[in-house]
């Protein structure tokens, strides 16, 4: 066994670091670095980072969470896609086997969903995935009362003194992203991705799919496209990104700019003792799709982060080799608040 | 007879202008007219009395009047106007999220496009939960439709929006004022310059996207008038025709013509065309991308 980090153990609520896992060596590099929980997904369209070669079979799973629970961690597993007409048996079956597989909690986001869940399972502990779009507190009490809901991801569009008012005013925990890429439009209510190539986060849980992008070498720079839309074109010292749709450069009454957002990764380490304060349950780190040693780094960072701002919050500052170890992983190298900062909006 | 809808008026309208489009559509032969401002809880041309006294003078002209939910519910602030809104007592409401059914407390509502009806038992649950209507969501195929269809509850009628740029996502950010480099706080309501969005283009000059406040929709702009008899066909009861600047009168008249049968669907489809901001798209109902443009029934 590798060195491990543990979380350490404090009086106040449970403060959850929630690391993502798209492979068994990734969730074991999430557990070693400290993570409280690692999240993940099936391989197959019920999860909302159904990309090739990554997320997790049968034997896979429960080789997860014997190596999660013998480090006493907890394993959630995503099944945050909207089931398509006529194909819920996929859905429903992911959840037998995510209750058999004995997971900690499903993260779900689509009604019907739920309410087979809560039906067929009712110790299954569940999860409203950011997908499900609930940004405030009735739609909250709409999913805790019909579902029983014990957890809600907020979508990455409210302010900290809108976190601040959900938590305040619901029983359900709330949990909030703290790291990686950000999605500019309200999770669960974007369809950018299929208008362009036909598949979508809620239908076949992608966002601007890989089997969608082209690359080529044009006669004014290097050109990303997306199913033929051209999204940004780079000049020959610029830093070029993967092109997801929404983060590329496009003309706006003869402006060329940012439309949308730029290739920024959302970085709130700064707002730890805040978040903490207000009473949020558990911190997300985004990237299923990243790579073992990106999240053995950044949950080693936050961990660290978490501690010390536990530890002792007044004190608490962001020390700059965490920002230097993260800021190497950003997309584009690039940071902000994204939603919680009032000025990004 | 299918029913025609004006959908909600997703932009920002000077309020004469507003007032006319309504005493237009009182006139013409839609039946249902969603009214209330779906996008942007800053906007104000039209405060909630306003909206309301336009209900009555749709009600009077025998519409059917259904005021629509704002999409995306952030502040406390919208879920005061949500729970006025809701309790309003007069009107149905068109739910656009989640806190909105859970504020109709069983009481009739009609399922907004936003709401992720993606199956039979999310239908389902919503009905049980009051709703009598649903409206498919923008990105769902025929194909997908009709399964939904075929275990669709007693009663609850469907919705297909058939007519115009589509709302495909929303956000915190407001684009409108970012193109003008304001603070979504001192957006100066910039909208109100763009009557129908503010198009965004690829660098090599193809209309892709249009910015609408913090509603980002389609350049291209839905057009099912030449599916009538596959909507039909689908059981589908309510075509919904969302507002733009110009021409939505003409485009009810044709939508009209087609259920009264007096134009042929490819047709009445040329003609719409020919009335649109920018080209025509269909992809979503054949399950393509949506920016397609597929034409004739598949």
């Amino acid at each position: 066994m590798s060195e491990s980090i543990s979380p350490s153990n404090h009086d106040a609520g449970p403060f959850e670091l929630v690391c993502p896992a798209g492979s068994l060596p990734a969730l074991k590099a999430a557990v070693d670095n400290g993570a409280d929980c690692v999240y993940l997904g099936f391989r197959d369209a019920t999860n909302a980072r159904n990309f090739a070669g990554l997320n997790f079979d049968a034997a896979a799973i429960a080789q997860g969470i014997a190596y999660a629970r013998a480090r006493g961690r907890k394993v959630l597993l995503a099944l945050n896609t909207y089931p398509q007409p006529g194909m819920e048996a996929l859905w429903r079956g992911a959840i037998e086997r995510a209750h058999g597989a004995g997971v900690d909690a499903v993260i779900l986001a689509d009604p019907g969903l739920m309410r087979f869940a809560a039906e067929n399972f009712p110790e299954l502990r569940l999860h409203l995935s950011v997908q499900g779009s609930a940004t405030n507190v009735e739609a909250i009490a709409l999913y805790r009362r019909q579902f029983g809901i014990a957890r809600a991801v907020l979508p990455r569009v409210l302010s900290l003194a809108q976190v601040e008012h959900v938590v305040a005013n619901t029983d359900v925990e709330i949990e909030v992203f703290g790291f990686g890429s950000l999605c500019v439009m309200v999770e669960g209510r974007c369809a950018l991705s299929s208008y362009a190539t036909g598949e979508s986060p809620n239908t076949h849980g992608v966002c601007s799919p890989a089997r969608a992008v082209r690359w080529e070498q044009g006669p004014r720079g290097l050109e990303s496209r997306l199913n033929g839309v051209l999204i940004d074109r780079y000049g020959e010292h610029e830093h070029a990104s993967y092109p997801t749709l929404c983060k590329g450069r496009f003309d706006v009454a003869d402006e060329t700019y940012y439309a949308i957002e730029e290739p920024a990764s959302l970085n709130t380490l700064e707002l730890l003792p805040r978040l903490l304060e207000v009473g949020v349950a558990a911190v997300k780190i985004e990237g299923r799709q990243r790579s073992p040693a990106y999240v053995a780094q950044v949950t080693r960072v936050w961990r660290a982060a978490i501690d010390a701002a536990r530890a002792n919050a007044a004190r608490y500052t962001v020390k700059p080799d965490w920002m230097t170890a993260l800021n190497a992983l950003a997309e584009g190298q690039q940071h902000t608040l994204g939603a919680y900062h009032r000025a990004w909006k | 007879m299918m029913k025609i809808a004006v959908g909600p008026l997703l932009y920002y309208w000077p309020r004469a202008s507003v007032l006319a489009f309504y005493e237009e559509v009182a006139a013409g032969p839609a039946d249902i007219v969603y009214l209330g401002e779906t996008v942007c809880s800053r906007r104000h041309e039209l405060r909630a009395a306003d909206w309301l006294a336009v209900a009555e003078l749709l009600r009077g002209a025998g519409k059917e009047v259904v005021l629509s939910s704002l999409a995306l519910i952030e502040s406390s602030a919208d879920v005061t106007a949500l729970r006025r809104l809701a309790g309003n007592g007069r009107f149905d409401i068109e739910a656009n999220d989640m806190g909105a059914v859970q504020l109709m407390q069983g009481r009739p509502f009609v399922a907004g496009p936003h709401l992720n009806v993606y199956n039979g038992g999310t239908l389902a649950l919503l009905h049980r939960l009051g709703a009598r209507r649903w409206v498919m969501p923008l990105e769902m195929s025929r194909k997908a439709l009709d399964v939904l269809q075929a275990a669709r509850p007693a009663g609850m009628e469907t919705e297909v929006f058939a007519l115009g740029r589509m709302p495909l996502a929303f956000s915190a950010r407001c684009f409108t004022a970012r193109h003008r480099n304001l603070p979504k706080d001192d957006c100066r309501f910039s909208c109100i310059a763009h009557p129908d969005g503010l198009r965004m283009d690829t660098r090599e000059g193809q209309p892709f996207l249009v910015l609408n406040g913090i509603q980002t929709q389609s350049a291209a702009v839905y057009n099912l008038a030449g599916q009538f008899d596959a909507l039909a066909a689908s059981g589908v009861d309510v075509l919904r025709i969302s507002p733009q600047s110009r021409h939505t009168a003409q485009i009810v008249n044709q939508f009209h013509g087609l259920r009264l049968g007096t134009v042929a669907p490819d047709d009445a489809a040329a003609n719409i065309a020919a009335l649109l901001p920018d080209a025509a798209c269909d992809g979503y109902w054949h399950g393509r991308p949506g920016l397609e443009l597929c034409g004739r029934a598949a």
